[in-house]
Parts: structure tokens; sequence; C-alpha cells
């Protein structure tokens, strides 16, 4: 007898009705909440803004159009159309005017907009002149710090241009007593108050903001609830007409009440989760410990014979499919930075409750199976293990990971507990922990993390070690002295610590900025009351309101840099192969390697926009001159030889992600020059910086900002993936990979880190082949890794494999039973893999 | 005496980590060099002279084996002794065929039960068995291949008689408790039902057998013979589909034993 549910559940014909439906058109950008939003904030000019912000959340829920899509069981969209995105002008709308004509045709997330949408949208925009938070958040930051992002060295962009969303809500809360209770709450505190308390008129405001919130949240359901009526009295199919009534009957109850079954917790939790973002543009708003807060509501309807597994498992699909109907459009280089249309609605199962037992039930493994029914990215499902976690829940975990679907992700509760208690938080509130986004740890209901704060990109300091802190005729960094007079390994390295810690100051100078400007011009009374203690303390969470306050940015590209450091302490200062001086022209060279025909053009137009500003006449031979020059990056045949040499020579330096003790702990101190200064920073709303060592897909287009590095990269390819080693340069599988990722110090990246490997199929195959892949996520944990994420590779992965071999050094196909290294292998027997990796062999 | 054996010489010419077909669990393999046997479809043509060689490997000249001591071996191998912990995984030793070095292989295994890892051998034990029962004490599962039962054919594409194997299959399955019988099922040499019953018959006669493994012939060597100098002389042989391999599969089932497609 298995003690949990975790047989299989056949999908309902109705989920792949309702992802069809989801995934027939080109996603639209819609106007109305913007149209709504702006109305409501010409008839409240003079108010405080939480009370402004308030009654505009009540006007958008008030008029929005609301629809029933074909099917549904669970109701409320956000727009009119299914995968379609509102946007959000009091963040910033500037970027989406300019891109109204390409965003349909951008390679990454295009959206189609209606030419009487952009003509709308122009029109309100022209209200937010000035309004926003992002020329707010501007106008508070140092002229250095806009210096220092105008050159790639970091980039706030993501909470700069949209809300900050990464939050999880007290989802149990709501279920249990509705926004009835959360009304009640605010309403029992505003009585407690006296107009003659010094704060009343910030506290009363607030107060009175969370009321309306909740009130217009109920509205809202009670729209649906009459919607779902009109619908079922039209409706000629018996069938669906009983749905509709449900529908109606759920819609009517929650989620101003408690629920009273599943199916009503299940609708209360989509409009908690939907409205968070109506509210508000931020993403990474996830659900947390979806079958923690919902087990008790499946239980008692499961016991007293009201709920079959079957339908469980179908309305639990249903969610599954509405969490892929919420959208977001961002700017081109988001987009790219995000690719996907992903909103990182983080949802994890498994793990400790805040007493330290395992708490893994039916739901936990039901929410695994609704990720293989519906096949989709969202929610970015999570599992949490430890040593307590039950075989078999991270044998079914592992089975969706064979998928190829890139879920779940694996987070090791013995790593991620004590660091939140490092960082203040209680024994129990640290055990309750879910993640958000990506891999941002946090507690529940009572933390404002700012997790996604900031991509910062290490390689580009050590480019201003080279340069003295010069770029392009500007002072963007420190003088940190020439390179040329540099003596030994440690001064340089203590360069590279001093351009460091400047840039990281910059970062809290632009993230605190930022902070400031949404909690004067946007703060979230909705949210706010699902925070603790924002109704204790009578304030949003955007001005501290929340327990626990945090800000979390990105640091990427340790591995280039761990390499990079290597390569210059060896060849330069211990071998002597290279000076510093010629190591500097030769990253300027890019090696000898030229570079892309679209950046050489780039190139071109800057230097013959310069000659032609300095008054130079510039013709036609002249500008192909130019171009050729820039192509091969004006290098001479002897040099390019020099510098192939010497891609050999750096080539031979033994890498991270080859389990070598010295490299791996030189790892380690160089991600100690990103986390350790970080640690002294703190945010506008009282709370601690923490870093966080992963780049969701940042380090492909931010490493297209960043020239060569010493590690022999060459300009403009992707920078180092997360904690992962440099692409191809880990050699030695993936144990050794693991092993080199486990030392770096993973607790003092206390906002999250990220280690992803790559795997054939084949190695995950059979029984034998889940257990010992469970082993490796086991021992990989064992050895204090924080996360850890799999791509089983495809057809696909492989075909560009042969592609780009130097990208794909690492990757091991195992087929019938012999390992060999992928781009090894002659192109017949590649082909040959190729086929056997569609057959599962 | 314990020092000694670490400092054992012997020449390998691969470490593999993260293997999962050769033996329980997660495991890393030492490949030995020099081989009794020249195997015509030799996935790693490289191990059967004992001398140091080169080969070109993609394009670059490799020198293929190295001398090493029993401590610079396991330095690596118990690198990943919390995989072999949450898998029941260890070291397995292959080659070539490690007995050619029979006392480096000894020592190996002798040192590395003493840190707790499990053992593993892959060989065809076509040596006298004296050299054979050094090994034996230090061995928790023994991987012993068995490619004919028919002697002639056995030389024609080994380049040895099959009677000392089976000699020493019998000897091993009276002493050892868990040898596990491994067959490359190459088209052309014993991929018939009769024959792969033959040896599945034998394999079962043995005491304490249980299982019978089923290697399916693959061309992952090829480009190293080129490497090496050398023609492959199964240029286009294809591959056994999984079809025919099950079939196989059923047929080795016959003979009582658990019978399994790959390692």
């Amino acid at each position: 007898m298995s003690k949990y549910f975790d047989s299989e559940i056949k999908k309902s014909p109705r989920i792949t009705q309702l992802v069809d439906d989801l995934y027939d058109h080109l996603p639209v950008i819609e106007s109305d909440r913007a149209r709504l939003l702006t109305e409501s904030y010409q008839m409240t000019e003079n108010e405080p803004i939480i009370l402004r912000r308030a009654k505009a959340f009540l006007h958008i829920c008030k008029h929005i159009p609301i629809t029933i899509r074909r099917s549904e069981l669970i109701v409320g969209s956000a727009t009119k159309s299914a995968r379609g995105c509102q946007v959000f002008p009091e963040f910033s709308f500037s970027w989406l005017e300019k891109e109204f004509d390409t965003v349909e045709t951008r390679s990454a997330d295009p959206f189609f907009i209606a030419e009487e949408t952009k003509k709308e949208l122009k029109e309100i925009y022209r209200y937010w002149e000035g309004k926003t938070t992002s020329e707010l958040a501007l106008s508070y930051m140092a002229p250095e710090t806009i210096t220092a992002m105008e050159h790639n060295i970091f980039t706030v962009g993501n909470y700069f241009y949209n809300g900050v969303g990464h939050v999880t809500v007290c989802y149990d809360k709501i279920l249990e007593s509705g926004f009835e209770g959360i009304r009640q709450e605010a309403q029992d505190a505003l009585d407690d108050l006296r107009v003659s308390d010094g704060d009343y008129q910030t506290r009363s405001a607030f107060l009175q903001a969370v009321i309306i919130s909740c009130e217009a949240a109920m509205y809202y359901a009670a729209r649906y609830a009459q919607l779902a009526l009109q619908e079922a009295q039209n409706c000629n199919d018996e069938t669906r007409k009983k749905e509709l009534l449900l529908i109606a009957s759920n819609c009517s109850r929650v989620p101003a009440n408690g629920a009273q079954s599943f199916h009503e917790a299940c609708q209360s939790f989509w409009f908690v989760q939907m409205l968070l973002q109506v509210e508000s543009s931020g993403h990474s708003i996830s659900p947390g410990r979806f079958d923690q807060y919902m087990y008790p509501y499946y239980k008692k309807d499961l016991d007293t014979g009201l709920l079959t597994r079957e339908f469980a498992q179908e309305l639990i699909d249903c969610i599954w499919v509405k969490l892929n109907d919420l959208n977001k459009v961002r700017d081109a280089a988001s987009a790219e930075g995000f690719a996907g249309y992903s909103l990182f609605q983080n949802l994890i199962v498994g793990g400790q409750d805040s007493q330290g037992r395992d708490v893994t039930n039916d739901l936990s493994f039901m929410s695994i199976e609704a990720s293989m029914h519906v096949f989709l990215p969202q929610p970015s499902l999570s599992i949490r293990v430890w040593n307590g976690s039950p075989h078999e829940l991270l044998m079914k975990a592992a089975v969706l990971t064979r998928t190829g679907i890139g879920l779940p992700a694996y987070y090791n509760d013995e790593v991620i507990i004590p660091s939140l208690i490092s960082r203040g938080l209680t024994l129990e509130d640290a055990r309750d922990y879910n993640i958000i986004g990506c891999v941002e740890p946090q507690k529940a209901g009572k933390t404002e993390g700012w997790h996604d704060a900031a991509f910062f990109n290490m390689c580009r300091p050590l480019e201003m070690v080279f340069s003295n802190g010069m770029e392009n005729g500007v002072r963007v960094g420190p003088q940190t002295g020439r390179v040329e007079d540099m003596k030994s390994f440690e001064e340089f390295f203590d360069a590279y610590k001093k351009q460091m810690d400047y840039f990281i100051e910059l970062l809290v100078n632009a993230d605190n900025a930022i902070d400031v400007a949404h909690a004067v011009r946007c703060p979230l009374p909705f949210l706010s009351g699902m925070i603790d203690d924002c109704i204790r303390r009578g304030k949003s969470v955007q001005e501290g309101g929340a327990v626990y306050n945090f800000t979390g940015p990105q640091g990427f590209g340790i591995a280039n840099m761990a390499d990079s450091m290597i390569a210059i302490k060896r060849l330069v200062f211990e071998e002597k192969k290279i000076t510093l001086e010629q190591l500097k022209q030769a990253l300027k060279d890019n090696y000898g390697k030229g570079i892309d025909p679209a950046m050489a053009q780039q190139i071109t137009t800057e230097v013959v926009k310069k000659l032609v500003e300095a008054g130079n006449q510039v013709g036609e031979a002249e500008i192909t001159q130019i171009f050729k020059t820039a192509l091969q990056g004006g290098v001479s045949e002897k040099q390019k030889a020099e510098y192939d040499r010497l891609l050999e020579l750096i080539e031979e330096i033994p890498k991270f992600g080859n389990d070598i003790e010295e490299i791996d702990l030189f790892a380690r101190e160089v991600a100690y020059t990103y986390s350790r200064p970080m640690e002294k920073y703190f945010n506008p709303r009282g709370g601690q910086f923490q870093a966080g060592l992963y780049p969701v897909s940042a380090n492909v287009p931010l490493g297209a900002q960043t020239g060569a590095t010493p590690d022999g990269r060459l300009a403009f390819t992707p920078v180092a993936d997360g904690v992962s080693p440099s692409s191809g340069k880990d050699t030695h599988g993936p144990t050794a990979a693991a092993n080199s990722v486990s030392k770096l110090d993973h607790y003092i990246a206390s906002n999250g880190t990220l280690f992803n490997q790559k795997f054939h199929p084949t190695a995950l195959s059979g029984q034998r082949g889940l257990e010992n892949f469970v082993a490796l996520i086991q021992a990989y944990f064992e050895q204090k890794g924080s996360h850890i994420q799999f791509n089983v590779v495809s057809r696909d992965v492989l075909l560009d494999a042969q592609k780009n071999p130097d990208q794909y050094k690492g990757l091991v196909v195992r087929v019938a039973g012999y390992s060999a290294l992928f781009t090894t292998l002659s192109r017949s027997l590649q082909d040959d893999i190729i086929a056997r990796t569609e057959q599962g062999l | 005496m314990k020092n000694e054996l670490l400092q054992k010489k012997g020449r390998i010419f691969d470490i593999q980590r993260y293997s999962i077909h050769d033996g329980p669990g997660i495991r890393t393999i030492v490949f030995l060099k020099g081989c009794y046997l020249r195997c015509q479809w030799c996935s790693n043509p490289e191990s059967q002279e004992y001398e140091i060689q080169t080969m070109m490997v993609a394009g670059k000249t490799k020198i293929i084996g190295r001398d090493v001591t029993v401590e610079e071996v396991l330095d690596e191998v118990r690198k990943d002794m919390p995989y072999y912990r949450k898998s029941g995984g260890g070291m397995t030793l292959s080659g070539g065929e490690s007995l050619y070095q029979a006392d480096f292989a000894a020592a190996l295994l002798c040192e590395a039960q003493e840190m707790g890892i499990n053992t593993a051998i892959e060989s065809t034990a076509c040596t006298e068995f004296s050299q054979v029962e050094k090994i034996l004490p230090y061995l928790d599962t023994f991987l012993l291949d068995i490619k004919h039962m028919d002697s002639e054919k056995h030389k024609k594409h080994t380049g040895v008689p099959n009677e000392r194997i089976l000699e020493n299959a019998a000897k091993i399955a009276r002493v050892h408790k868990n040898l596990i019988i491994r067959v490359p099922v190459i088209p052309g040499f014993n991929n018939t039902i009769p024959e792969i019953e033959q040896i599945a018959a034998f394999a079962a006669s043995l005491p304490d057998v249980r299982e019978i493994h089923l290697l399916p012939y693959h061309r992952l060597g090829q480009d190293k013979y080129t490497g090496l100098g050398r023609s492959y002389l199964l240029d286009g042989v294809e591959p056994m589909s999984l079809d025919e391999m099950e079939k196989l599969q059923v047929a080795a089932s016959k003979s009582g034993l658990r019978c399994q497609i790959g390692g």
C-alpha cells in the first residue's frame, strides 16, 4: 500500500480543449485596464495616493470586460482574449509606445496590437507623461549610477519599467475567511485609531484603501456569478448548464467568504492569483505551497464523498491552464532576457512544515501530474527536497523531468532553511519557505523580497580593470591603476574587487531609487491586505509594511570570472607566458576572431557618425574599408596565429566545473566578490540586500554587450549561466560539475542560486535510470547545493550541438549502455544518435 | 603493507565518472590498458595494446595510456563518494582486460573496498585462474563477458578460443556469489536465437548466477579505429533494432535467468 495517492489519473478531454483554445492565436494587447485606471486617476487627483490606487482598482474590477471561456470550470480572465495582456502605464509606457509597430514581429514573445488599441493607448499615455514610477526613479538616481547603467554594468529594467510582483500572499487566509475576513481586520484596525494619532492620516488612508480593495475583489467575483447565471439560462447543453450554475454558486460565495468545498477553494485561489496581476504588472506572483493550503479542502471533500480524485485532478489541471492564460508584454530587450512569455508563477510541493515534519500529500503528486497533463510552462513547478522527502515523490518528479519540459526545479531544504534563518527569519517561518519566481526563497504572506532587483554582469567590472575605469572616453568605473603596471596577481584581483565594490554601491543606489518611487507612486493596497504586518503597521508593502524586507539583485558570470582569474594568475604571473598589456590587446582584438557582421555594421555606423561629426567627408569606399576592418578586428594574419596559440594556452588551463579543488575554491572567492559586499546595504523598507546567483536567460542578451574575457570567451557570446560552469567547459560529467558547483557558498547567496544540467533522455530511462537520477540530486544536495534543474535534451538540441559543437563540449550521450561526448563523434554517428533520441532508446 | 598497495603502479587510459550501465548505481569506471582478446567490434580499440599509443581525436594527437598509482586513481574515484552512497554505486574496472594487470587491479579493488567503495569488474577472465583469484576477495560484482559457445567461431572473431573463459566462469561461480554474465550481441557473430540460447543455458548452469545482460552492438567506437590508423572490420554493420533485441531477450529468459537489455 502506497502512503500517497500517486497513481496516474487520465487527462480529461476538457483539458486538451482548454489548452488548444489557449494557443490558437497570437496573444493580444488590450487597453481596458489602462483606460479604466486613467479614468479613475483623473477623478481622484487630490486624494492620497494609496486611496487613488484602491479606487482605481475598484473602478477596474467594476468595469473591465469579463468573460467565461469555453468549457472552463474555474473562471476569471484578465483579458477578453486568451493569453492576452493588459498594460500598466503607471509604471512606464514610453518603451511600448516606441515598440507599437515592432511588437508583433519581434523574435522574442511577439504580441498583436490592433490599430485602434494603439490609438487609444497613445491618448491614455498623454495623461501619464511625468507621472510614472520609472520617471520618478530616474530622478532619484545618482549621475554615476545612470552612467554605469548606460554602459551595461548592470540592469534594473525589471522594476524600473514594471511593478514588482515577486511575492506570495497568504492564500490560506483567503481560503479560510475570504476578503470579508481581511476587510474586517482592516475595519477593526481602523476603529482602533484615534483621529488625533500622529500617524492617523496615513494609517487611516491605508486601511480604507485595503477595505476598498477587498470590496473590489468581491464585486468582481459577483459579476462573474451573474455572468455564469446568465450563460446558464441561455445554455441548451444540460451538462454545461450544471457546470455554469456551479460556477455561479462558487463565485457568489468566494473569494468574499471562506471556501466550503475544494471547487470553491480552487475558484477562490484563482481570483486572488489573477487579481494580483490586474492590480500591478509585476511578474513572479507565486502560488507557493499550493499542496499545503489546498489540502484541507481536498481532504474534507474526499472524506465526505463530495469529491472524486478524478474531478480534483481536473480542477487542478484547469488552474494550471489558467496560469498560462495570464500574460505580460515586456520591452524588447527584457523579452529576450525572460524569453518564453514566462510569468514565473512558482508553485512548490513537498518539504517540511513549520515544525519540521514532512508534509508531502496527495496534492503534491497531483500537482506533478497536472504539469504532465497540461504540458505548459506555467506554473513554474518546484519540489522541496530534504533528507526526509518520500522517495516516491522524487521518483514522480523525475518522471516529469524525463519528459523534457524542464520542470520541476529541485530545491534543498537543508541549505535554504539555515540560509533564511541567517537572514533573520524565525525557524518556523524558514521551514515554511516557498520559492518566488526562479529560485528565490522566502516566507509566504510575510515578505516583500524584491527578489529580481537587478542583473549584475560580473564580467563588466573586469573589463573596467583593463580600461582603468574608462569606456569610449567616458569615466564609468574608478581608477584602479594601469594593468601594465600591475606587479602581482593580488594587485590585479584587488583592482577587480574595487571595481566590483564600486558598481555594487551604484546598483544599490539604483535599486533604492526605484524602491522609493514605487512607494511614492504605486503602493499596492490589494496586495498589502494579504501580507503581514501591513494592516497592523498601517502601511503598504511598498512602504515597509511586510514583516520581512529584502532586496535581491542577481550576479552572473561567476564561471567566466573564475576561469579568467585563473588564466591570468597562471599565464601572466606564474608562467609569464603573456603580459597583461598583451592580454589587454588580445581582448580588444577579440583574440583575432573578428566580430559578427551585425556588430561590424553597428561599429561602422558609429565610426562613420563620429567621422562625420568631426567634419570628415566619408564616401562609399571609406565605409566599405571601415566595415572590412571592423569585421576582421584589424588584426594581421601573424597576430591571428599568435592569438590562436594564446587561446590554446588558455584552453589547457583547468576550468571551473571539473571537480578540481583549486579552481573551485577560487570560484568561491570570486562569488564572494559579489555576495559579500552586497550584505552591507539596506533598502528604504529597512531590509537587507542579499545576493542571488542566477541569470534567468539574461546571460545571453547581456553577454552580447560584453567584450572578450580572459577565459577565452569571445566577445558578445553568452556568459555562463547561473552558478553553472561555462558552456562546454565541464568535460567530466554531471557529478564532477555538481561537485564543483557545490563548493560555492550557497548559504550566503540567500536570494537563490541556479544550477542547470543537460541530460540525454537515455540517462533517465527505466526504473534504474530514474533511481540514479534521484541519487544524483540527493548527493548534490548532501554537499549543500541549493537548487538544480535539468534540461533533458531533445533532438533539436542535438541538432544545434552539431552546428555549434563548442557550446556542447560537455554533452554526454548514452546510447545502449555506452557513453560518449556527443561532439567528439563523427557526423554519421551523431546522426545515428539523433535518430535514437526520438525513440528514447 | 597498506602504503605499498597505494603506491602500486599500473597503466590506465581513462577514468569515466557518472557511468550508470556497468554495475549497480552511479559508478566511476577505470579503464585499464592491455587486452588478451582482439574483438572485431571492440568499442575501445585503444585499450587493446598495453603499450602507450597515440590516437587522432578530433584532429589532434592524443596520447593514450598513462602510468598511475593506486592512490592517484582512488583520489579521483572517491570524489563521487556521495553519489555512490545515495545510489548504491561504486567503482568498476574495465578495459581492455583488467586482469592483464591483475596485481594492479587487485590493489585498486582492495584499497577501494577499504574506503567503503563498492567494487565491480568487467572482464573476460581469459587468463590463468591464479590471476583471477587475486581479485576475487575484493570484488562485490563480477561482470563476466561470454561471447560465444563455439570455440572456433570465438577464435575467429576475438582472436582466442573460449575454453579457458568457460572454465574460469565455472570456477568463479563456485566461489563468487555475485556473478553476472554479459553478452555483447554482434550482428553476424552471435545475434541468432540459438546462439544466445546456448550462452544463456550455460550461464544458467553456473551455480548462483541469476542475471544475464544482452549488450546491443553499437558503432560508437568506430571513429577510434580511424584515429589509430586501423580499419574497422564491421564497417556497414547496422545496430540491432529494439524489436530484434527483445526477441533475443525472450529467448535468453527461457533459461530461467533474469535477462535485461543493456548494462
